[in-house]
């Protein structure tokens, strides 16, 4: 078989295989959570026999690996079982708040990619110098502030002072895709300022490191342009490391933006996830997590991909 | 301006260099250098490693490497002072009036591009051929130079080739556009010598049917000769000779030219082997992990105490794996090694302490078997403290005689590496691994990095001690001239297989089997003409059969 096919088909088989412990992990994690769910439903005074009943009545009687394998079956289903607070579905309240999440995620993504590589190429063309310093120092400032500091901030000037966006990052169903985005831009913003840094870095490195190829001075030798250089021959063989650092701040917008939901309100899985801990709600935590790990080893996966397809020597085989 | 092409006119080339400890400060590589090249014509370059070769060549397209810079001078191309050009103007020189050929096409060419597209983008780029006009152009380049497939070989990608091959396609990206003037920066020099003879012969050919002139730049003055029209030789940034081909080969002046046209003429007589050898190496099959085919195929050879073994081949022979088997750094699937009477464990776990001491190695690069941070007092004091524990004044007493030994004297005990040429480091490696007091070094290619005249040296501190301490040598190498300057026995290596054994003279005298031949007689030699020589005797051989 093709050396390139096999090798993707070993990653997803492999990534496959990774979900599948991570489901176990959780699981048992929010196992032997303390506490007993029936019991926080139904609250202290709570009667022995209608503690009992409702135990049987949630299958916790059944033995735990019984319980995982139902879990497992109704998770890969579609069906994440039911909010032990709310009685709400949980497939149905995720799917809208994920989708919220993604789409803030996207949006931030699409600024700051682009803008992360551009910069990251600027600082290469124009190293050492002014052009490379003041993009290094900006991002570097951007990345040590606290998130919540930097969204406070970009309320103060563009909410409150400015008046151009909202402070609050309130979406309902059947809202227009220009109030979404427009609603959305100063948290998208926010996440911007905290990914692009490290991303900017990697891309400079990547680039510089291969920068130091014999072949880029062949190049020279050409008399090709600077930029010319760097895009044509030396952007290509920086792809893997830059794709790695891309995905993995792609996962981090979309399972680590709490703090940014938090301050903007913004209805995302986050907030969904933080509240449902301090409730005990089991199967929400379960399966937030099951979707969070599904998403950091999918794009981790992607990232290993693209460098498999990225290596000329793997693509084409003698 | 005169009809020259390339004219150079006391030509000062700097740098800045940061030596660890030191402030950083600048140096002068290049000191007023000048020389003219007319139409057509191949001037070669020749020097050692520092003569500031490849930084002259490289300032015909104005272009200084790393912290390299052009402090003085005037660099006249196609009747226009280069250094006064503007960056755009250099743009268009470069490239397409006057191209590069660099020492590895495997790092010049892209990895991630198609060989075509990187021929022709200097033409297309700077808009001299249309895309369709350069690929004919280069398809008709690839069949010159004697490429296989030359309508679909630049659809590969430059790891789908050989190394020779790749070299090939390097010459052709430099001609395509053609240029006026060719930089050649030794194009050879990582081929082995069978690739390198057909390298050479289609490079000097495109140079002939082309028309361009050439810079040909390398260390090698047997190579130089059969290419070059003039030569200049260079030593430390300086011009030492300047004349025709004839003149430098058959009527040096100076004695630097005398040196290096001479180098290589150390013969020593080859001792008769005794009737108890000392290292037996016995059936050995090898195969590294994951692979499928064996690397070395049923190897047998013997080495006496006191006597060096030469395994010579080219790369892919499996000459650095039978080092390996027999320092248990690789456990052969098949046979055994004796040593000094006893059966080593073929895996490194099972050896013991004397077994590491007294079987020693030396590699090619110096740099990088030294610990950058580690005086040359501690590296060769290390297997003192190791295998006999010295500590102290006696240690440092025992460093100091080595140091003697290798004719570096105690100065040196407290310089680090960087500190020290490319000899001197691969001196204090002998001294680290005479400092075992071992019966059997291993050397692996210890004198392929060196300058011709600085391995000469080390050849001669080998043969010395060889002498005074009875120490046996086991010497990897692809240079046939080394092996005549140092070997007792011969054996030569072909895919994995030993296709010829014996004592030097034998293996070195007629009858040859095929492969020993093609490889004896791919040794440049440092006469004019010897490369037509050769080629037309191999055309004649074929025809005959």
């Amino acid at each position: 078989m093709h050396l390139a096919l096999k090798l993707v088909a070993q990653r997803l088989a492999l990534g496959l295989l990774l979900l599948l412990a991570v489901s176990v992990l959780i699981f048992a994690g929010t196992q032997i959570l303390p506490g007993d769910v029936a019991q926080s439903i139904l609250g202290q005074s709570a009667t022995p026999e209608a503690l009992a009943n409702l135990r049987r009545d949630m299958g916790l009687n059944e033995p735990a690996v019984s319980r995982y394998f139902s879990w497992l079956g109704g998770a890969l289903t579609g069906d994440l079982g039911t909010a032990l607070t709310s009685g709400a579905d949980i497939s149905k309240s995720i799917g809208s708040r994920l989708g919220n999440t993604v789409f803030l995620a996207g949006v931030a993504a699409v600024i700051a990619i682009p803008l992360a590589i551009l910069l990251g190429l600027l600082a290469v063309r124009y190293r050492e110098r002014w052009p490379d310093k003041l993009i290094s120092a900006v991002t570097l400032a951007s990345i040590s502030l606290p998130e919540f500091f930097i969204g406070y901030v970009l309320i103060l000037i563009f909410a409150v002072n400015l008046g151009w966006f909202p402070s609050v990052a309130t979406v309902y169903d059947g809202m227009g895709f220009l109030d979404r985005l427009s609603v959305v831009i100063l948290p998208a913003l926010t996440l911007t300022m905290v990914v692009l840094a490290h991303m900017m870095r990697m891309t400079r490195a990547a680039i510089l490191n291969v920068m130091q190829s014999a072949y880029i001075e062949t190049a020279e030798l050409k008399g090709l342009s600077g930029l010319q250089v760097i895009a044509r021959h030396a952007f290509p063989n920086a792809i893997a490391p830059i794709v790695n650092v891309v995905m993995l701040n792609l996962a981090y917008l979309v399972v680590g933006v709490v703090v940014v939901e938090v301050v903007f309100v913004y209805p995302g899985m986050g907030q969904y996830l933080v509240d449902h801990v301090s409730k005990r709600d089991v199967p929400v935590v379960q399966a937030c997590g099951l979707i969070f790990a599904a998403v950091y080893i999918g794009l981790n996966m992607v990232a290993d991909i693209v460098s498999i397809l990225a290596n000329p020597r793997l693509r084409h085989p003698k | 301006m005169s009809d020259q092409l390339l004219k150079v006119r006391d030509l000062k080339i700097g740098a800045t260099v940061y030596p660890p400890g030191e402030k950083p400060h600048d140096i002068q590589i290049v000191h007023g250098v000048s020389f003219d090249l007319a139409p057509g014509k191949v001037l070669g370059l020749i020097g050692e490693s520092g003569a500031g070769k490849s930084t002259i060549g490289l300032s015909a397209m104005a272009y200084g490497r790393g912290g390299v810079e052009i402090t003085g001078g005037e660099v006249w191309v196609n009747g226009r002072d280069i250094l006064q050009e503007s960056v755009k103007g250099l743009r268009a020189l470069r490239g397409t009036e006057v191209t590069y050929v660099s020492q590895s096409a495997a790092a010049s060419f892209n990895p991630a591009k198609k060989i075509m597209d990187q021929v022709t983008e200097a033409s297309v780029s700077q808009g001299k051929f249309s895309r369709a006009d350069a690929e004919a152009k280069a398809v008709e380049l690839f069949a010159k130079l004697g490429l296989p497939d030359p309508e679909n070989i630049g659809s590969r990608y430059p790891h789908q080739v050989s190394g020779g091959q790749l070299q090939r396609c390097m010459t052709a990206l430099a001609l395509c556009p053609e240029p006026d003037l060719v930089v050649f920066d030794e194009p050879t020099t990582a081929l082995d010598v069978t690739t390198q003879i057909d390298v050479l012969m289609a490079i000097k050919e495109a140079i002939r049917d082309t028309g361009v002139a050439a810079l040909y730049i390398t260390h090698d003055l047997a190579v130089v000769a059969q290419v070059s029209d003039d030569i200049m030789v260079l030593k430390m940034g300086e011009m030492v000779e300047y004349g025709s081909v004839d003149q430098i080969i058959n009527a040096p002046q100076e004695d630097y030219t005398k040196a290096l046209v001479s180098v290589r003429s150390i013969d020593h007589e080859e001792k008769t082997p005794t009737d108890n050898p000392m290292l037996k190496v016995e059936n050995i099959t090898a195969r590294y992990k994951g692979t499928n085919f064996d690397v070395l195929n049923d190897v047998n050879v013997e080495l006496h105490p006191g006597q060096t073994l030469a395994i010579v081949g080219e790369s892919g022979s499996g000459k650095s794996t039978l080092a390996r088997v027999i320092t248990g750094l690789l456990p052969p699937r098949d046979g055994r090694i004796e040593f000094s009477d006893r059966t080593l464990s073929p895996d490194l776990a099972g050896r013991t302490r004397d077994d590491l001491r007294e079987l020693q190695m030396i590699y090619q690069m110096a740099d990088v078997a030294m610990n950058p941070r580690q005086t040359v007092g501690t590296i060769i004091g290390r297997p003192l403290e190791f295998y006999f524990g010295l500590r102290g004044e006696e240690k440092r007493k025992r460093i100091k005689e080595l140091l003697d030994e290798i004719e570096m004297g105690d100065g040196f005990i407290d310089r680090y590496p960087a500190e020290l040429s490319g000899g001197q480091k691969q001196r204090v490696c002998i001294a680290r691994a005479l400092a075992a007091q071992p019966k059997l070094i291993i050397c692996d290619e210890v004198t392929s990095a060196l300058d011709p005249l600085v391995a000469d040296g080390i050849l001669k501190l080998l043969l010395d001690l060889q002498k005074v301490e009875n120490v046996a040598y086991l010497f990897i190498t692809h240079d046939l001239a080394t092996v005549r300057a140092i070997a007792d026995s011969i054996a030569v290596m072909y895919q994995g297989r030993v296709v010829r054994y014996g004592s030097k003279s034998e293996v070195l005298s007629p009858p040859f089997d095929d492969y020993t031949d093609l490889l004896l007689s791919s040794v440049p030699e440092m006469k004019l003409g010897w490369l037509e020589e050769v080629i037309a005797n191999r055309k004649m051989e074929s025809a005959g059969n």
